[in-house]
Formats: structure tokens, sequence, C-alpha cells
């Protein structure tokens, strides 16, 4: 019979192919680092509201258009976007917590904080709100109101920009919810949208950036129950990260996305972006 | 019968040898029990030219959890002595390499290598460094002359048990040892595996091998063996040429062994003989 | 059931259309994955099978350290590596964070235990089998090695698949030292947990789906290779 052999090769065959195979995908896995003059790209250090609503794959393709430069976003909590950015890991810094930004400049890590846009932060709760904080206008008070009656309330808890708001708001209330946490206030650690997927679960109060809400789509029985307190105003400012720090950030590539952010051409991408007709961001000029 | 090919043999059967083998006072412990005591003495060359009155064919014999395959794991070096020394007396003894390559074993329970037969005695040839050519000739050369010539590329796994163990031997035979140790080759073989075995030992002999193997086989010693060591308790009780022993064994043990009068409670305890747990 | 019956919908209709986003996110979760088991088993299979064969001072902690590590949590893994690789840390200047290399970087660390524990393990029990007669036939201890991990290479394809699973399901690592940068460092995990922060279930599930197919695929194809290449037994 021939058959034997024919197997035997072809087993032969197989065993080095598979061999190959290893080495081939071994190398490729460090070929792309290789690929010589990459087009140039920044990093940015941002919001998981900014990714989350898709502002930025609205508006990044326009400035790369224009620029030639690709703008790599990673997305995470205020919190830990600006320490990715005093590590130097990232080129510019995209957030929203004004206090946190100008700290982040007067220590020198920051070049200069430019304000880009705004929107606004929106209290979240079941529709059948048993807080009763409905159309409060003030949002501190919806706040004791739902502490009051030990409505459950998710957190951020992450240190992000809204939470640090959150906490703020708190305090502007009077009342210390760290205090209740694990029982009506929950802190989930994460970001906007695992927090607003949480409180849809459990039918809970929550402070959200309007973008992120709108994008949400896992609302169930959430809807927006107090908007319009003046100090809901969620501003986001952006900074180059100095080059006096960390040498090998790319000043002028950082500086030209900045400038374009605060151009017409700019301004107009952030207002032109919608979802369902709604505008998500207003920029500043 | 087929001859064995000496024409050319892959390893220069002009190597000097290593034998004769010398055991002084060897002992071995195992588990705080002493399973070989005292072990003393020498074993020559096969009897071909200068050793022509030599024993080819010596036998170890003794019942069950006497010692017998320690003993051979010991010769063959697989396993060190706790006491005494085991010693190589050859004239290339002094080269630490070429006592192990002169030397092989079969074991009673053969481990193959999850290869084909053909690839199981390529392996041992190949770690010899001989040639790709030599190696092809040696192997179709040694599976003819074990009757396996049509299971070259069978995987030895799948090989009956008597095809298994002549597989071993042919394995063990490839690099054309100067000396083979045998555990009980022919033990769980049909009577027509073990003739098949049997011839090939005759014809490791004639081309100038030493064989020491066991066996229980008391037909089988008497039919094939030069010289009988009979083994009890872990110490040699009598060596003499096969046509002695078998004739008058001076030993009372032997005497009762040979008689089947040598029963498993005549020991003192199982455990202090049972060599077979012990490695 | 609705919720599973969406996902289902929402994975066939993304592998309906062919979506670009889709197939690069794909490609990408292939190639780390697999770039990070191949760099992991051509180091940990002869590491697994040295430790397996021989005796030193220090092998039995070896051994624990190793079983220990395969219970690594990603996210752990993944700061170590950020650590590391941040411009701030000591290989900053090889500008590797948020890149595909990083995150191989951190899985080829979340995959060795792995590997090294389940070949240790294999290997030693074929070494158990193989020691007396590759002593006897005066086998060197690097031929003992190549012996036993040839012979037993067949059955090292279950450590290399465990290990594939690990490294193509985690989130933890890659999120953090690939940063999930759209186009550039996001796979299919980091996808689907942003889909899931977005609220998107359907859509995360139905990544989940796409995800397990594949996986799915890539152990049908080891087992066909293994059914094909191993030699059959009859006894």
């Amino acid at each position: 019979m021939l058959l034997g052999p024919m197997v035997d090769l072809a087993r032969a065959v197989a065993a080095r192919l598979i061999a190959t195979a290893l080495i081939v995908v071994a190398a490729t896995a460090f070929s792309t680092q290789s690929s010589g003059a990459e087009p140039s790209y920044i990093t940015v250090a941002s919001t998981t509201s900014t990714q989350n609503s898709g502002l930025f794959r609205h508006i990044l393709p326009k400035f790369t258009e224009t620029s030639g430069i690709e703008v790599r976003v990673v997305a995470v909590g205020t919190g830990a976007a600006i320490r990715l950015a005093r590590s130097g890991d990232a080129d510019v810094l995209l957030v929203h917590h004004k206090a946190s930004e100008e700290k982040f400049v007067a220590e020198g890590f920051g070049v200069r904080r430019y304000p880009v846009m705004f929107n606004d932060f929106v209290i979240v709760g079941p529709s059948a709100d048993p807080a009763r904080s409905a159309r409060e206008p003030d949002a501190a008070k919806a706040l004791v109101m739902i502490a009051r009656v030990g409505a459950a309330f998710v957190s951020r808890g992450d240190n992000s920009g809204t939470h640090k708001r959150e906490v703020e708001f708190w305090a502007m209330g009077g009342i210390d919810p760290s205090a209740a946490s694990g029982t009506w206030y929950r802190q989930t650690g994460s970001g906007m949208g695992a927090t607003l997927n949480v409180g849809a679960a459990m039918g809970a109060y929550a402070l959200s950036d309007r973008s992120t809400w709108l994008s949400f789509a896992n609302k169930r029985d959430l809807r927006v129950l107090v908007e319009g307190d003046p100090r809901l105003r969620n501003e986001y400012g952006v900074i180059l990260i100095s080059k006096k720090r960390h040498g090998h950030v790319k000043s002028r590539e950082g500086q030209a996305f900045i400038d374009w952010l605060r151009s017409v051409a700019g301004r107009s991408a952030i207002n032109g972006f919608r979802i369902g007709g709604k505008r998500l961001f207003t920029a500043i000029e | 019968m087929k001859t064995f090919p000496t024409s050319n043999p892959p390893v220069a059967s002009l190597e000097l040898g290593i034998l004769p083998l010398e055991l002084t006072g060897v002992g071995l412990v195992r588990d705080g029990k002493r399973v070989l005591k005292d072990l003393n003495c020498r074993i020559e060359g096969g009897a071909s030219g200068q050793n022509a009155d030599e024993p080819a064919k010596t036998f170890i014999i003794g019942p069950n959890g006497a010692g017998k395959t320690l003993f051979l794991k010991l010769c063959h070096g697989l396993i060190q002595p706790d006491e005494g020394e085991v010693r190589w007396y050859g004239p290339a003894a002094n080269d630490g390499a070429m006592i192990k390559r002169r030397q092989a074993m079969v074991f009673q329970r053969p481990v193959l290598l999850r290869r084909t037969a053909w690839e199981n005695i390529d392996f041992v040839l190949k770690i010899r460094g001989v040639t790709r050519a030599e190696r092809a000739d040696r192997c179709a050369e040694l599976l003819q002359q074990t009757g396996l010539g049509r299971h070259a590329s069978t995987q030895a796994q799948a090989l009956s048990f008597g095809e298994q163990q002549r597989l071993a031997l042919a394995r063990a035979l490839a690099p054309d040892p100067e000396i083979l140790f045998l555990d009980e080759p022919t033990a769980s073989l049909d009577p027509a595996s073990a003739h098949l075995v049997e011839d090939l030992i005759d014809q490791a002999v004639t081309s100038g091998k030493k064989i020491v193997m066991s066996s229980h086989d008391l037909g089988q010693a008497k039919r094939l063996a030069d010289e009988i060591i009979f083994i009890h308790r872990g110490r040699i009780k009598e060596r003499a040429a096969a046509p002695a022993f078998f004739n008058g064994p001076k030993n009372d043990l032997a005497r009762d062994f040979l008689e089947g009068k040598l029963l498993w409670w005549r020991r003192r305890s199982v455990y202090e003989e049972g060599e077979e747990q012990c490695c | 059931m609705q919720a599973f019956l969406d996902a289902f919908t929402a994975a066939l209709r993304l592998v309906a259309s062919g979506d670009q986003d889709l197939i690069r996110i794909i490609l990408l979760s292939l190639k780390v994955s697999l770039s990070a088991v191949c760099i992991a088993a051509l180091i940990g299979i002869p590491l697994g099978g040295l430790i397996a064969l021989s005796r030193f001072p220090g092998r039995q902690a070896l051994i624990v350290m190793f079983n220990a590590l395969m219970g690594l949590p990603p996210v752990v893994v993944g700061l170590m590596v950020y650590v590391v690789l941040s411009r701030s840390g000591p290989f900053g200047v090889l500008n590797l964070l948020f890149t595909p290399t990083a995150m191989i970087i951190a899985q080829v660390i979340l995959v060795l235990p792995i590997i090294v524990s389940l070949t240790r393990q294999t290997l030693h029990s074929l070494w158990l089998e193989y020691r007396e007669t590759l002593q006897s036939v005066a086998a060197t201890p690097a031929q003992c090695l190549a012996a036993v991990l040839w012979d037993g290479r067949f059955m090292l394809i279950t450590a290399i698949l465990v290990g594939l699973g690990r490294a193509i399901a985690e989130v933890g690592a890659v999120m953090i030292v690939g940063g999930n940068i759209d186009n550039v460092t996001r796979v299919m995990t980091t996808a689907i947990a942003l889909e899931a922060s977005k609220g998107d279930l359907a859509l995360a599930l139905g990544l989940g789906f796409i995800l397990l197919m594949i996986s799915m695929a890539l152990n049908i194809l080891a087992h066909g290779l293994t059914a094909f290449g191993e030699p059959e037994r009859r006894s």
C-alpha cells in the first residue's frame, strides 16, 4: 500500500507547516513596529464621556484630513487621564474638571488650559421617582431629597470629572454619602456607561453627563429628572502637555490639534455633532 | 538461521572493549532496607577471540523479589550502589562515554518511544551521531533480522507485545554493544514469540556479544545458559557453570529453588525482598 | 431570551455586512493573541520541559510559582506592563505603550505560566515513562528533552489552546496597555467592553458571539491537526 508513506509524508509536511506558521506569526508580531516612517500621530488622554458619545469619531477625521495628523484617543476617567498625562503617556489632555485641570497646569505639567466646549450634567432616575425630585431646579436640593428617602443612587466612584462634580453637589447639600456607601449609595468604580447600566438595572438615580446619557442605549426605565441648574454646566478643557516636563511630547502637532479645536472649523465640527437631532456639545468661542 | 551481520557495523566493533565488569562489596539500600548485600562478582567478555573459554550467556536466576532486576540495573549503571563499587576494567573503560555506549539493556516491559518501529531504532543511532545513510541501512537490516520488516512505519505502541519485545531487542542491538543486559526478555511472551527472541539472543552471541540476562524460566536457562548466578534475598548464593548448577547445586536454597520448594512463605517478609517496588 | 435573540441577529448582521471596522478588530485580536501565544509557547514549552526533566534546587518553588501565576489577574499584569512601559517607567523610551506590541507583551506574561505549568505536567508523565530507556541508551540531557518534547508534541496542543483561550478572552490587560484606541489597539474584548459601556448590550453580546465562533474555529482547527497528526493507536 502506498497510503502509509503518503500519510507519513503528509504528517511531516503538516508538522513543518505548523512550525513555519508559528515562526511567521511570531515574526509579524513585531513587524508593525518596524514599518518605518509612520504618519505622524498624537495621543490624547480623554474621558469616556467624549468617546462613548461618538464625538471623536465625528470630529477627528476632519482634523486628520486637514492636518495629516492622526489622533489616538485613550479614553479613561478624568482622574486616570490626568495621571496618564502626568506620566507623559499622552501629548494632549482633554478632560472636564476645571479645578483639576488648573492644578495640572499650575504644577507645570501642562502648558495652558483652553476651554473647548461644554454641555451639562443631568440627574437621571427611575420614572416612579420615589424621591419626588423631578423638575427640582436646584441640583443640590434634589440630591438631598434622594438622600432623605434613601432612594438608590449609583455613583461613578472612580475619581472622574463626573464623580468629582457629584461629590461637590453632595457637599453643597451638606450630605456625606460615603457614610451610606453600600446601602442606598452605590459606588460602581467604573465608567459612566457601566454605571448607567447598573443604575438601569437597579432603578437607581445617577448623575450623568448629557452626551453619554443621550447616546446610552440601555436606558430602560431611567429618564432625566433634574436639569437646567446653571451649576450643572460641564465644561471641557484642553491642555498641551509641557515639553519641559516630558521632552518627547509632540508639541507642534498637539498645539495644532488644540488650535484646530478652537478654530471655526473645529467649533463647527463640534457643534455639528448630533444624536437624534440633538446637539451634544457646544463649542466655546 | 540468519547470521548476525558483522560486515559493516555502524559503530566500529573494532573499538576497544569495556569488559570485564567487576562488582566489589556492592550493597543497595531502598527505603531503609538493604535489598542487595555484599555482591562480589566479575563478568568477563563474551566467548570470542581471546575469551574463548568464558561463558557467553550468564543467567541471573532466583525467586521473585530476589533482586535480579536491581542487579542488572546496577551493572548497567542505571542505579548507583550505596556500598561498594561497580567498575569496568576493559581497555576502553577509562572513557566514561564509551562505558555508556558499549552496553545496552532491554527491560522486562520494554518502553518504546511513541514513534514508528523504524524511528525507535533510528533514534538510538542518531544520538550516537551515525550518519543518515548508515542509519537507514542499519534500521532496515535490524527490522529485517527481527522479523519486523513490514512494520517499519507502524507505531511501536500498535505492535503486539512479542513484536514490541523484538523491537526493543533490535533497538538495543542497533549501536552494536559489547554487552547486553536482558531482564526477563521472554517473560510474558507466547512460546513462538519467545522462540524468536531466543534466536535473536543466539545471533547476538554469535557476533561476539556478552549476554547477561535474568530469567525465571528454568527450562530456558537450561537450554541457553552457559553459567548461572543464583540470587536469593539480595545475595549471590551460588555461581556455577550451567551444567554443574543444574546437575547438583551446592547451595541448599538453590536446590530447593530448582525443586520448586522455595516457596513464598519461607521468605521473612515480602517487603524486605520487594525489589520491584523500590525503583 | 429576547436579549440573546437580539444579540444573535446583531452578530449575524455584523458578519453579513463585512464591516471593515469589525474585520480590523478581529484581525488585530487574532494577531495579538496568536503572537502572544506563539512567543509564550516558544519560551514556555522548552522551559516547562526543562523543569519536568531536571532536578535542581528551587525546582519545587519554581513549580509552585508558575502554578500560582496562572491565576494572575489580567488587570494586575496590565498595570505592571503599564508601569514598565510608561514614559515615566524604565522602558518608556521604547514608546511601546498603547501599541499592539505592548498588548502582546502583557498577554505573553499572562499566557506563559499556563503553558509552562501544563507543559511541565504533561511532559513529566511522559518523562517518567521514558526516563530509564533514555538513560539506558545514553541520551544526553538535551537529547532527552528533545525526545520528550517531540513525542509529547500533540499532547501540548491542549496547553497552547488553554493559553490561547486566556489570551483572546482577557480584557483587563489589553485595555490598560493598549488603551482601546480606535483603529490602533481596539480588539474584540475591549470593543465588547466599550459597547457594553455605551449600553448597546445587543452589539456587545453580538461581538461576544463572534469571539466565541472564532475561538471555536481555532479549537476545531487545532483538534483537526491533532487528529490528523497524532499516530493512531491500536492497543
